[in-house]
């Protein structure tokens, strides 16, 4: 099937700007079946059946929209006294000094811009394979030109049970920078390590992690894009589950002009376990907030259990997408999938778009999905204002209420405390 | 402590009068009792003083300690020392049951210029407090109301007005749905409340809780209106022979 002239042009001048690494080293092969992939599919254009809520243009450009690095030093570094093995990106340009050794017990680390170093077959097997699956029945152009493009990414094999968390911290100073990035994370059977990733990595990002979680392993995900209002961010999250397995991924978006996040998880072994879910809020009255989060669950193995938790918070003309769907593949026996897409609107001019999906070829499972938009609920307000509780105060509470089930997806009560805290430091900037 | 002069009130979505001339005075130290049938407005009318939203005031006034509190919003009729226990009281999943008091208590300290309290001491109070109510470490722990039965969410009321420690004690229907061994002891919980400088108006369908809350004064409240005013004989009559008599002798 030809493409249509128009998409072939954008990605042919998109394609153009961009050069593959001379080094590609173990990764050349990846590289150019992604490459081929994303010529055959195009970039997206805004009738693509999953490109109708969220504008692709700005993700399209040849130049990305400039974003101006936003201060954050009125806070505190996230996770300030969690013992993590920093690992830091300035756009998108691995900083060695201001990283930690790249060695921890029970893991290990690379990077993929150090390929011609060395040929690690455990990542060999996973690169752009997880994220090549992932393009069928719905493609992801953005993912596989970020196989073919990324410049640089951390390549984590979990052997054991990881000494310490991982934390990828990127810090964006540059308001031209377009930063492609590619980790891989392969998780041992029995083995469990936690990646988290902080920060905004660019003024536009393409960010892409593959996940493949052998039998009875651990990997939980914990990401927070940082409060940069003009970033364009793009990103996707791939996860392979064996049997018993678990993947647990959260993310914290605060503003951002576009941000687009896309799950795509398969259950390939029985009994796994995988929980997404994500909290956003935004403001548009200082500049335009999207946030999109698209996510795609395909169950092909006996008793898994899947959750999806969304929800946005949306004030002044910010607009929210949740695009969802599990299915459930024949002889996908026992399948419990969950989903809930929510949205509070703080106010009459912000939206929330939802496409909740079921798709189910067993019979013998146990599926809901339910989304929701409301506003905030005048009796717990009153009820609240009752007992002397003034009415901003009040309406932050009931803000943190609504959030509160998504940060409960994440394991560690620190780190969801240390979100939480940047909830409420947001809700005390966004007072008025 | 509070006095209410001719209060009209309708409600601000319909052409519904509800409140057509209500005339009351809750002295401190005294209890006050507000009985009669459905739909006669009690409830409207504790709305209307702790600040609820839809009702508007056509005429009429309202003072708490001198202060007009018509005018007020919620949370300052609060700090100023009006309590409301809610008849449903509400559910919020997600807010910590202790969280929302102390946070209710510091709210309204900071609002009076009075030192917040720490959190120390506010679990001590609130540990003796919830266990003078039997109300479990579990129950403080969970979201406000959230999974409670309705005699626990009654008693979480008791708990919250204990806490708060108001200059008035507004309780709309708080002996609903209870059972006779929490009516004691919510009856206990605001027996113990009662002391020179607070006023109490406890709303009520029936004689029996007043058997445990011995009112002051007794008030039957008719189609909007204060139809009759006595001693405690008043709620036995209309535990004896209902409110048809009374309303037929006042129409
Ligand atoms: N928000 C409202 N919307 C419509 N009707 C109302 C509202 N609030 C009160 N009413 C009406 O006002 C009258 C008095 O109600 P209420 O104050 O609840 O009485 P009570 O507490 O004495 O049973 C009733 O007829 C009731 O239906
Ligand atoms: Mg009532």
């Amino acid at each position: 099937m030809a493409l249509p002239e128009q998409k072939q042009d954008a990605t042919h001048a998109r394609v153009s700007a961009l050069s593959l690494p001379a080094e590609g080293g173990w990764t050349r092969a990846a590289r150019a079946d992604a490459l081929s992939r994303l010529n055959a599919t195009g970039l997206p254009a805004p009738r693509d059946e999953y490109w109708r809520f969220t504008r692709p243009a700005d993700l399209n450009a040849v130049e990305p929209p400039r974003a101006e690095p936003m201060d954050e030093s009125d806070e505190p570094p996230l996770y300030e006294d969690l013992p993590a093995l920093t690992v830091v990106f300035r756009d998108g340009v691995f900083d060695a000094d201001a990283s930690d050794e790249l060695a921890l017990e029970g893991v290990e680390i690379s990077r993929l811009g150090a390929v011609q170093d060395a040929d690690i077959h455990w990542a060999r097997e996973v690169y752009g394979q997880l994220e090549a699956r992932g393009q069928d029945p719905v493609t992801r152009p953005f993912a596989a030109l970020n196989t073919a493009f990324a410049t640089d990414g951390i390549l984590i094999h979990a052997t054991g049970r990881a000494a310490r968390p991982i934390n990828i911290a990127y810090l964006h100073e540059d308001a031209a920078s377009d930063p492609i990035l590619h980790h891989v994370v392969k998780v041992d059977d029995s083995a469990s390590v936690t990646v988290l990733e902080t920060g905004a990595v660019g003024a536009r990002f393409n960010t892409v992690m593959e996940a493949d979680i052998a039998g009875g392993g651990t990997l939980h995900h914990v990401r927070s894009q940082g409060r940069n209002r003009e970033r364009r961010a793009n990103t996707h999250t791939f996860a392979r589950l064996g049997a018993r397995s678990v993947f647990k991924s959260f993310t914290l978006s605060l503003n951002g002009a576009l941000t687009r996040n896309e799950h795509v998880v398969e259950f390939q072994g029985d009994d796994a376990v995988a929980h997404v879910a994500g909290a956003a809020i935004g403001d548009g009255r200082i500049a335009p907030m999207h946030h999109d989060d698209t996510v795609f669950v395909t169950h092909d193995a006996v008793n898994c259990e899947s959750r999806q938790v969304f929800k946005k918070v949306l004030k002044n003309g910010a607009l929210g997408v949740f695009q969802g769907k599990i299915l459930v593949r024949p002889g996908a026996q026992k399948t419990d999938g969950y989903q809930i897409s929510q949205a509070l609107l703080l106010d009459g001019d912000s939206q929330f778009l939802a496409k909740p999906e079921l798709e189910i070829y067993a019979d013998d499972v146990a599926c809901s999905h339910g989304s929701t938009t409301g506003a905030i609920d005048d009796d717990m307000l009153f009820y609240l204002r009752a007992r002397g509780v003034p009415e901003r105060r009040a309406t932050d509470l009931l803000v943190l209420a609504f959030l509160a089930e998504t940060l409960a997806e994440i394991e560690d009560e620190q780190i969801a405390e240390a979100l939480r805290q940047r909830l409420e430091n947001w809700l005390d900037r966004h007072a008025d | 402590m509070l006095e209410i002069k001719n209060l009209h009130v309708k409600l601000e979505e319909e052409d519904k009068q509800i409140l057509k001339g209500v005339d009351l005075t809750v002295e401190a130290g005294k209890v006050h009792a507000i009985m009669g049938p459905n739909g006669s407005g009690k409830s409207t009318l504790s709305y209307v003083l702790s600040g609820r939203e839809g009702y508007e005031v056509t005429e009429g006034e309202a003072t708490l300690l001198g202060q007009d509190i018509l005018e007020m919003e919620p949370e300052e009729r609060a700090a100023a020392g009006m309590f409301l226990a809610f008849q449903y009281p509400v559910e919020i999943p997600g807010v910590g049951n202790m969280t929302f008091m102390r946070t209710a208590v510091n709210a309204q300290r900071k609002a009076r210029g009075e030192a917040e309290m720490s959190s120390a001491d506010f679990l001590k109070e609130v540990r003796a407090k919830a266990k003078e109510m039997q109300i479990d470490a579990d129950m403080l722990k969970r979201p406000v109301n959230v999974g409670f039965s309705g005699g626990e969410k009654k008693r979480n009321e008791i708990l919250q007005m204990a806490m708060l420690a108001p200059k008035l004690c507004i309780m709309d229907e708080t002996d609903s749905g209870l059972d006779v061994d929490a009516m004691k002891l919510v009856a206990n919980g605001v027996n113990a409340l009662r002391a020179p400088d607070r006023g109490f108006l406890v709303i009520t369908h029936y004689q029996r809780l007043l058997d445990h809350i011995q009112p002051d004064v007794v008030h039957i409240m008719s189609d909007g209106r204060i139809v009759k005013t006595g001693g405690p004989d008043l709620a036995l009559e209309v535990e004896k022979n209902g409110y048809t008599d009374i309303l037929k002798e006042n129409a």
